[in-house]
């Protein structure tokens, strides 16, 4: 299945007077794409005659952000999301590729449904690679064929939405695993520890009289699965971490050696479980929102290199389903649109700088160094392009365009990000490009923005709007 | 967050709470009010306040000043109600609708006959007869009702905040008649005014200014209690001091920022205290492994006789019904002079016509 971009003509485009920041460093520069590859690099460009300029000045030129974690909804959940949708929202956030979560009805638990997701994927604004689901409809009982679809290109395999209770079956998983060239990715609740619970259990949900999911369900799965990553050798990636406890087991885990790689989410960088005070359905989200604390320590995380991507968990709702009671509305927040704004705003700006802005629960930055840009596209980009293996030395998934991530030079794929980080902006959630509007910052002020997003040499978003 | 201690009273006061405590303790208040975090713990207790003007969802949204305008008011519709005919027209031409999506009979006849008693039209709405079972949602139910004309819904919910959400979506008052296991706050305020009575009675007609001096203990399912939450907040408000009572599993996860201490010893407490305030337990809790047996229960937490000798001479009973004899307490102990808890039923008229008179009103009854 060959990969082929629908836009039949694309011209010379420059972006021009920009910061180019990659893995190799941070440098001023121009760009040259041509039939959806870089053919230049230099520090200034002469546009071609009839070449699109993008106007980059002021702006950070970055390669485009990979999703390692995005729920499109498709096929099942049209009400909420397409690929469609999904991708145009992931160009606005600036993202040229998204990992698609298995959790759809049917579950990515066959080659069939795996390869209808990847034809629709084909019309997107962004890369779709599919994520595969470790169980038969995710039910945690028989394993998917796995080589079957690894051989698709399926590089990530997850129940995501429920982890793998059963240690005996998860062992067996990643021994079978081995080889294949795969990762399995767990989303670490241990269900009966979490027992039902809707929000972070402590002082918040005591006060609020909702049931809460301790911190331990999601560190004790955690930590079996650390557990079965020695016994196996198999390599694992952690979905959305949340708690003080998971970020230092897994720091623990590395300095021990092991093959583990670990994501945090926006939401889990900058809001706190005092967001639920209000009853608002739409601060409900899986893993919960944790503790001020828990925050700071997922920041450091991130800060001290032991997180290795940023990842949205992007989950739309339909409306009327975020209007249930707290306790009946689904768990799941949008993400692509303000991932990279979400960040920025927590852990790259001066603390003084922040406008705490409307709504509870949102923690400020506090005082310590920002976060570099390099290391903050590395948390986007490179690093999460690597997991997926959608970077340029990776395998690729079978018609990938195999150049998300890597370094901007001449030759590679034209994937690109460009982020204005001084431009303010108040999110609208009308305006959103998602079928859902379940943004947790509706109102909020947010510091820098994705200006132009160039996808497969295609300017898919043009000073931050949708081309198509 | 660490459970209380089983056997030794942890104290939780409010300047001990820890400084990633945050806000209010109070969900009454829209998101945005609640937005600083963290604060000192001394904004964790009901603060001075001033009165809610329109809605009724947390005990913190009265305040201490809410709460003993409550029950200055409750003193004159309990004049009302020794009348011939206990009605007033303070009400007369609003509509009070009566919304409960969880079945209580009691609470809704109470507020039902409140609102007839200051002369409002009723409207009543139960989750039997309604949409919701047909699966409208909770907003297009309420809205739904809202548009017939209404000046004050009054929610049950089987959802914690519930009634809050519906503040967003409806012109009326809403009065929260108990949401899920977070608030029922005329449920404190009509146990305010009981307690409140018995001492006036106690001092040959001298009604105290506040609670001050007295220790409630607060015994059984505190974690699942709507109705702990709200005395928490009522009895602390006006002065008293709170223990709670309970084995740890039935303990909320966290105490921050509380401003009670807790216990696992109930037996240890009885000497001290003024009040017992018993919970009702629900054997839902057996199946979800928080107790073993309704039996050990009783046994290390049921006010038998033995245990109520053990209390001070003039403690006082209580109870929010409905009572189970045998498990919350012996059915000699509910029976004695003791026991409040006719009294606390009967208060809840005259208790909730002063809620609707204060949220409604004109000031003239």
């Amino acid at each position: 299945m060959a990969r082929r971009n629908p836009v039949v003509q694309m011209g010379e485009i420059v972006v021009r007077g920009g910061t180019l920041v990659d893995e190799t460093g941070e440098r001023r520069g121009d760009v040259l794409v041509r039939d959806g590859r870089i053919v230049a690099v230099e520090e200034v460009i002469d546009a071609p005659r009839g070449a699109t300029v993008l106007d980059a000045g002021g702006c950070v030129v970055a390669p485009g952000l990979v999703d390692l974690h995005a729920h499109l909804r498709e096929p099942g959940g049209e009400i909420a999301e397409t690929v469609e949708s999904g991708s145009r929202a992931a160009a606005l956030g600036g993202y040229t590729a998204v990992v698609a979560m298995p959790n759809t009805e049917p579950a990515v638990d066959s080659a069939a449904v795996a390869r209808d997701v990847l034809a629709l994927g084909e019309a997107a604004l962004a890369e779709i690679a599919v994520a595969g689901a470790i169980t038969v409809g995710r039910r945690g009982e028989r394993l998917v064929p796995m080589a079957e679809l690894a051989a698709l290109g399926v590089r990530l395999f997850t129940d995501d939405g429920r982890g793998v209770q059963h240690a005996g079956l998860m062992r067996r998983a990643l021994e079978y695993s081995s080889g294949l060239g795969v990762v399995l990715a767990q989303h670490c609740e241990d269900e009966q520890l979490a027992a039902g619970g809707h929000m972070n259990e402590g002082a918040w949900s005591s006060r609020l009289g909702i049931a809460g999911q301790p911190a331990l369900a999601e560190e004790a799965m955690l930590a079996r699965d650390l557990a079965l990553v020695r016994l196996t050798g198999a390599p694992m990636h952690f979905l959305h971490l949340s708690t003080a406890g998971s970020v230092e087991m897994i720091r623990r885990a590395k300095a021990d050696g092991l093959a583990v790689t670990a994501e945090v989410t926006p939401h889990h960088l900058a809001l706190c479980d005092a967001a639920v005070a209000g009853f608002d359905p739409v601060y409900k989200v899986n893993p919960p929102l944790r503790t001020a604390l828990d925050v700071a320590a997922v920041r450091e995380g991130v800060v001290d290199g032991v997180v290795d991507a940023i990842a949205t968990d992007h989950a739309p709702h339909a409306p009327e389903r975020k209007e249930d009671p707290f306790d009946e509305a689904p768990a799941g927040m949008l993400g692509l649109e303000t991932a990279l704004s979400v960040a920025y705003s927590v852990l790259c700006t001066s603390p003084e700088e922040r406008d705490d802005g409307a709504g509870a629960g949102w923690v400020p930055r506090g005082a310590g160094a920002p976060v570099s840009m390099q290391d903050l596209f590395g948390l986007f980009s490179w690093r999460p392009a690597r997991i997926a293996g959608l970077d340029q030395d990776g395998r690729g998934a079978v018609g990938s365009l195999g150049g998300q991530g890597g370094p901007l030079r001449s030759g590679a794929a034209a994937n690109l990000t460009v982020f204005d980080p001084s431009l303010e902006w108040v999110v609208d959630p009308s305006r959103q490009a998602s079928r859902s509007r379940n943004t947790p910052y509706a109102g909020r002020r947010l510091t820098g923005k994705v200006r132009h997003t160039v996808f497969a040499g295609e300017v898919v978003v043009l000073d931050a709007a949708s081309q198509r | 967050m660490n459970a209380p201690g089983t056997s030794t009273t942890t104290g939780v006061s409010s300047d001990e709470a820890g400084d990633e405590s945050a806000t209010t303790w109070s969900s009454g208040v829209p998101a945005a009010a609640s937005a600083v975090l963290p604060v000192s713990g001394e904004d964790l207790l009901v603060g001075e306040g001033t009165p809610a003007v329109r809605h009724l969802l947390s005990i913190a949204d009265l305040g201490r000043d809410g709460i003993l305008e409550i029950m200055r008011l409750s003193d004159a519709f309990a004049e009302v109600a020794e009348r011939p005919i206990p009605k007033v027209p303070a009400l007369r031409g609003r509509t009070v609708a009566t919304v409960f999506m969880e079945p209580s009979t009691r609470t809704r006849l109470s507020f039902e006959t409140a609102a007839k008693r200051l002369s409002a039209d009723v409207m009543t709405f139960t989750a039997s007869t309604s949409a919701a079972v047909k699966g409208e949602s909770l907003r297009d139910t309420v809205e739904t009702i809202d548009a017939m004309g209404i000046d004050a819904m009054v929610i049950r919910h089987h959802a914690s905040g519930a009634p809050l959400r519906v503040t967003d979506w409806v012109g009326a008052s809403v009065i929260n008649a108990g949401d899920g296991t977070h608030e029922h706050p005329t449920q404190a305020l009509l146990d305010c005014y009981t307690i409140r009575e018995a001492l006036t009675a106690r001092r040959d007609g001298e009604v105290p200014a506040d609670l001050k001096g007295l220790r409630i203990a607060i015994v059984g399912d505190i974690k699942h209690s709507r109705v702990a939450r709200s005395n928490v907040l009522a009895f602390t408000a006006l002065g008293a001091e709170v223990v709670l009572v309970a084995p740890p599993t039935l303990m909320p996860a966290s105490l921050e920022g509380w401003p009670v201490t807790a216990t696992g010893d109930l037996d240890s407490t009885l000497g001290e205290i003024d009040v017992i305030y018993l919970l009702r337990i629900q054997s839902e809790r057996l199946g979800e492994v928080l107790l073993p047996s309704l039996d050990e229960y009783h046994w290390r937490y049921g006010l038998t006789r033995a245990r109520a000798d053990a209390l001070k001479r003039d403690a006082l009973v209580m109870h929010p019904g409905p009572m189970i004899r045998g498990v919350e307490i012996s059915p000699e102990v509910a029976d004695m002079p003791a026991s409040l808890v006719t009294r606390q039923v009967r208060n809840g008229v005259v208790v909730r016509m002063a809620v609707l008179f204060h949220l409604l009103g004109s000031g003239v009854i």
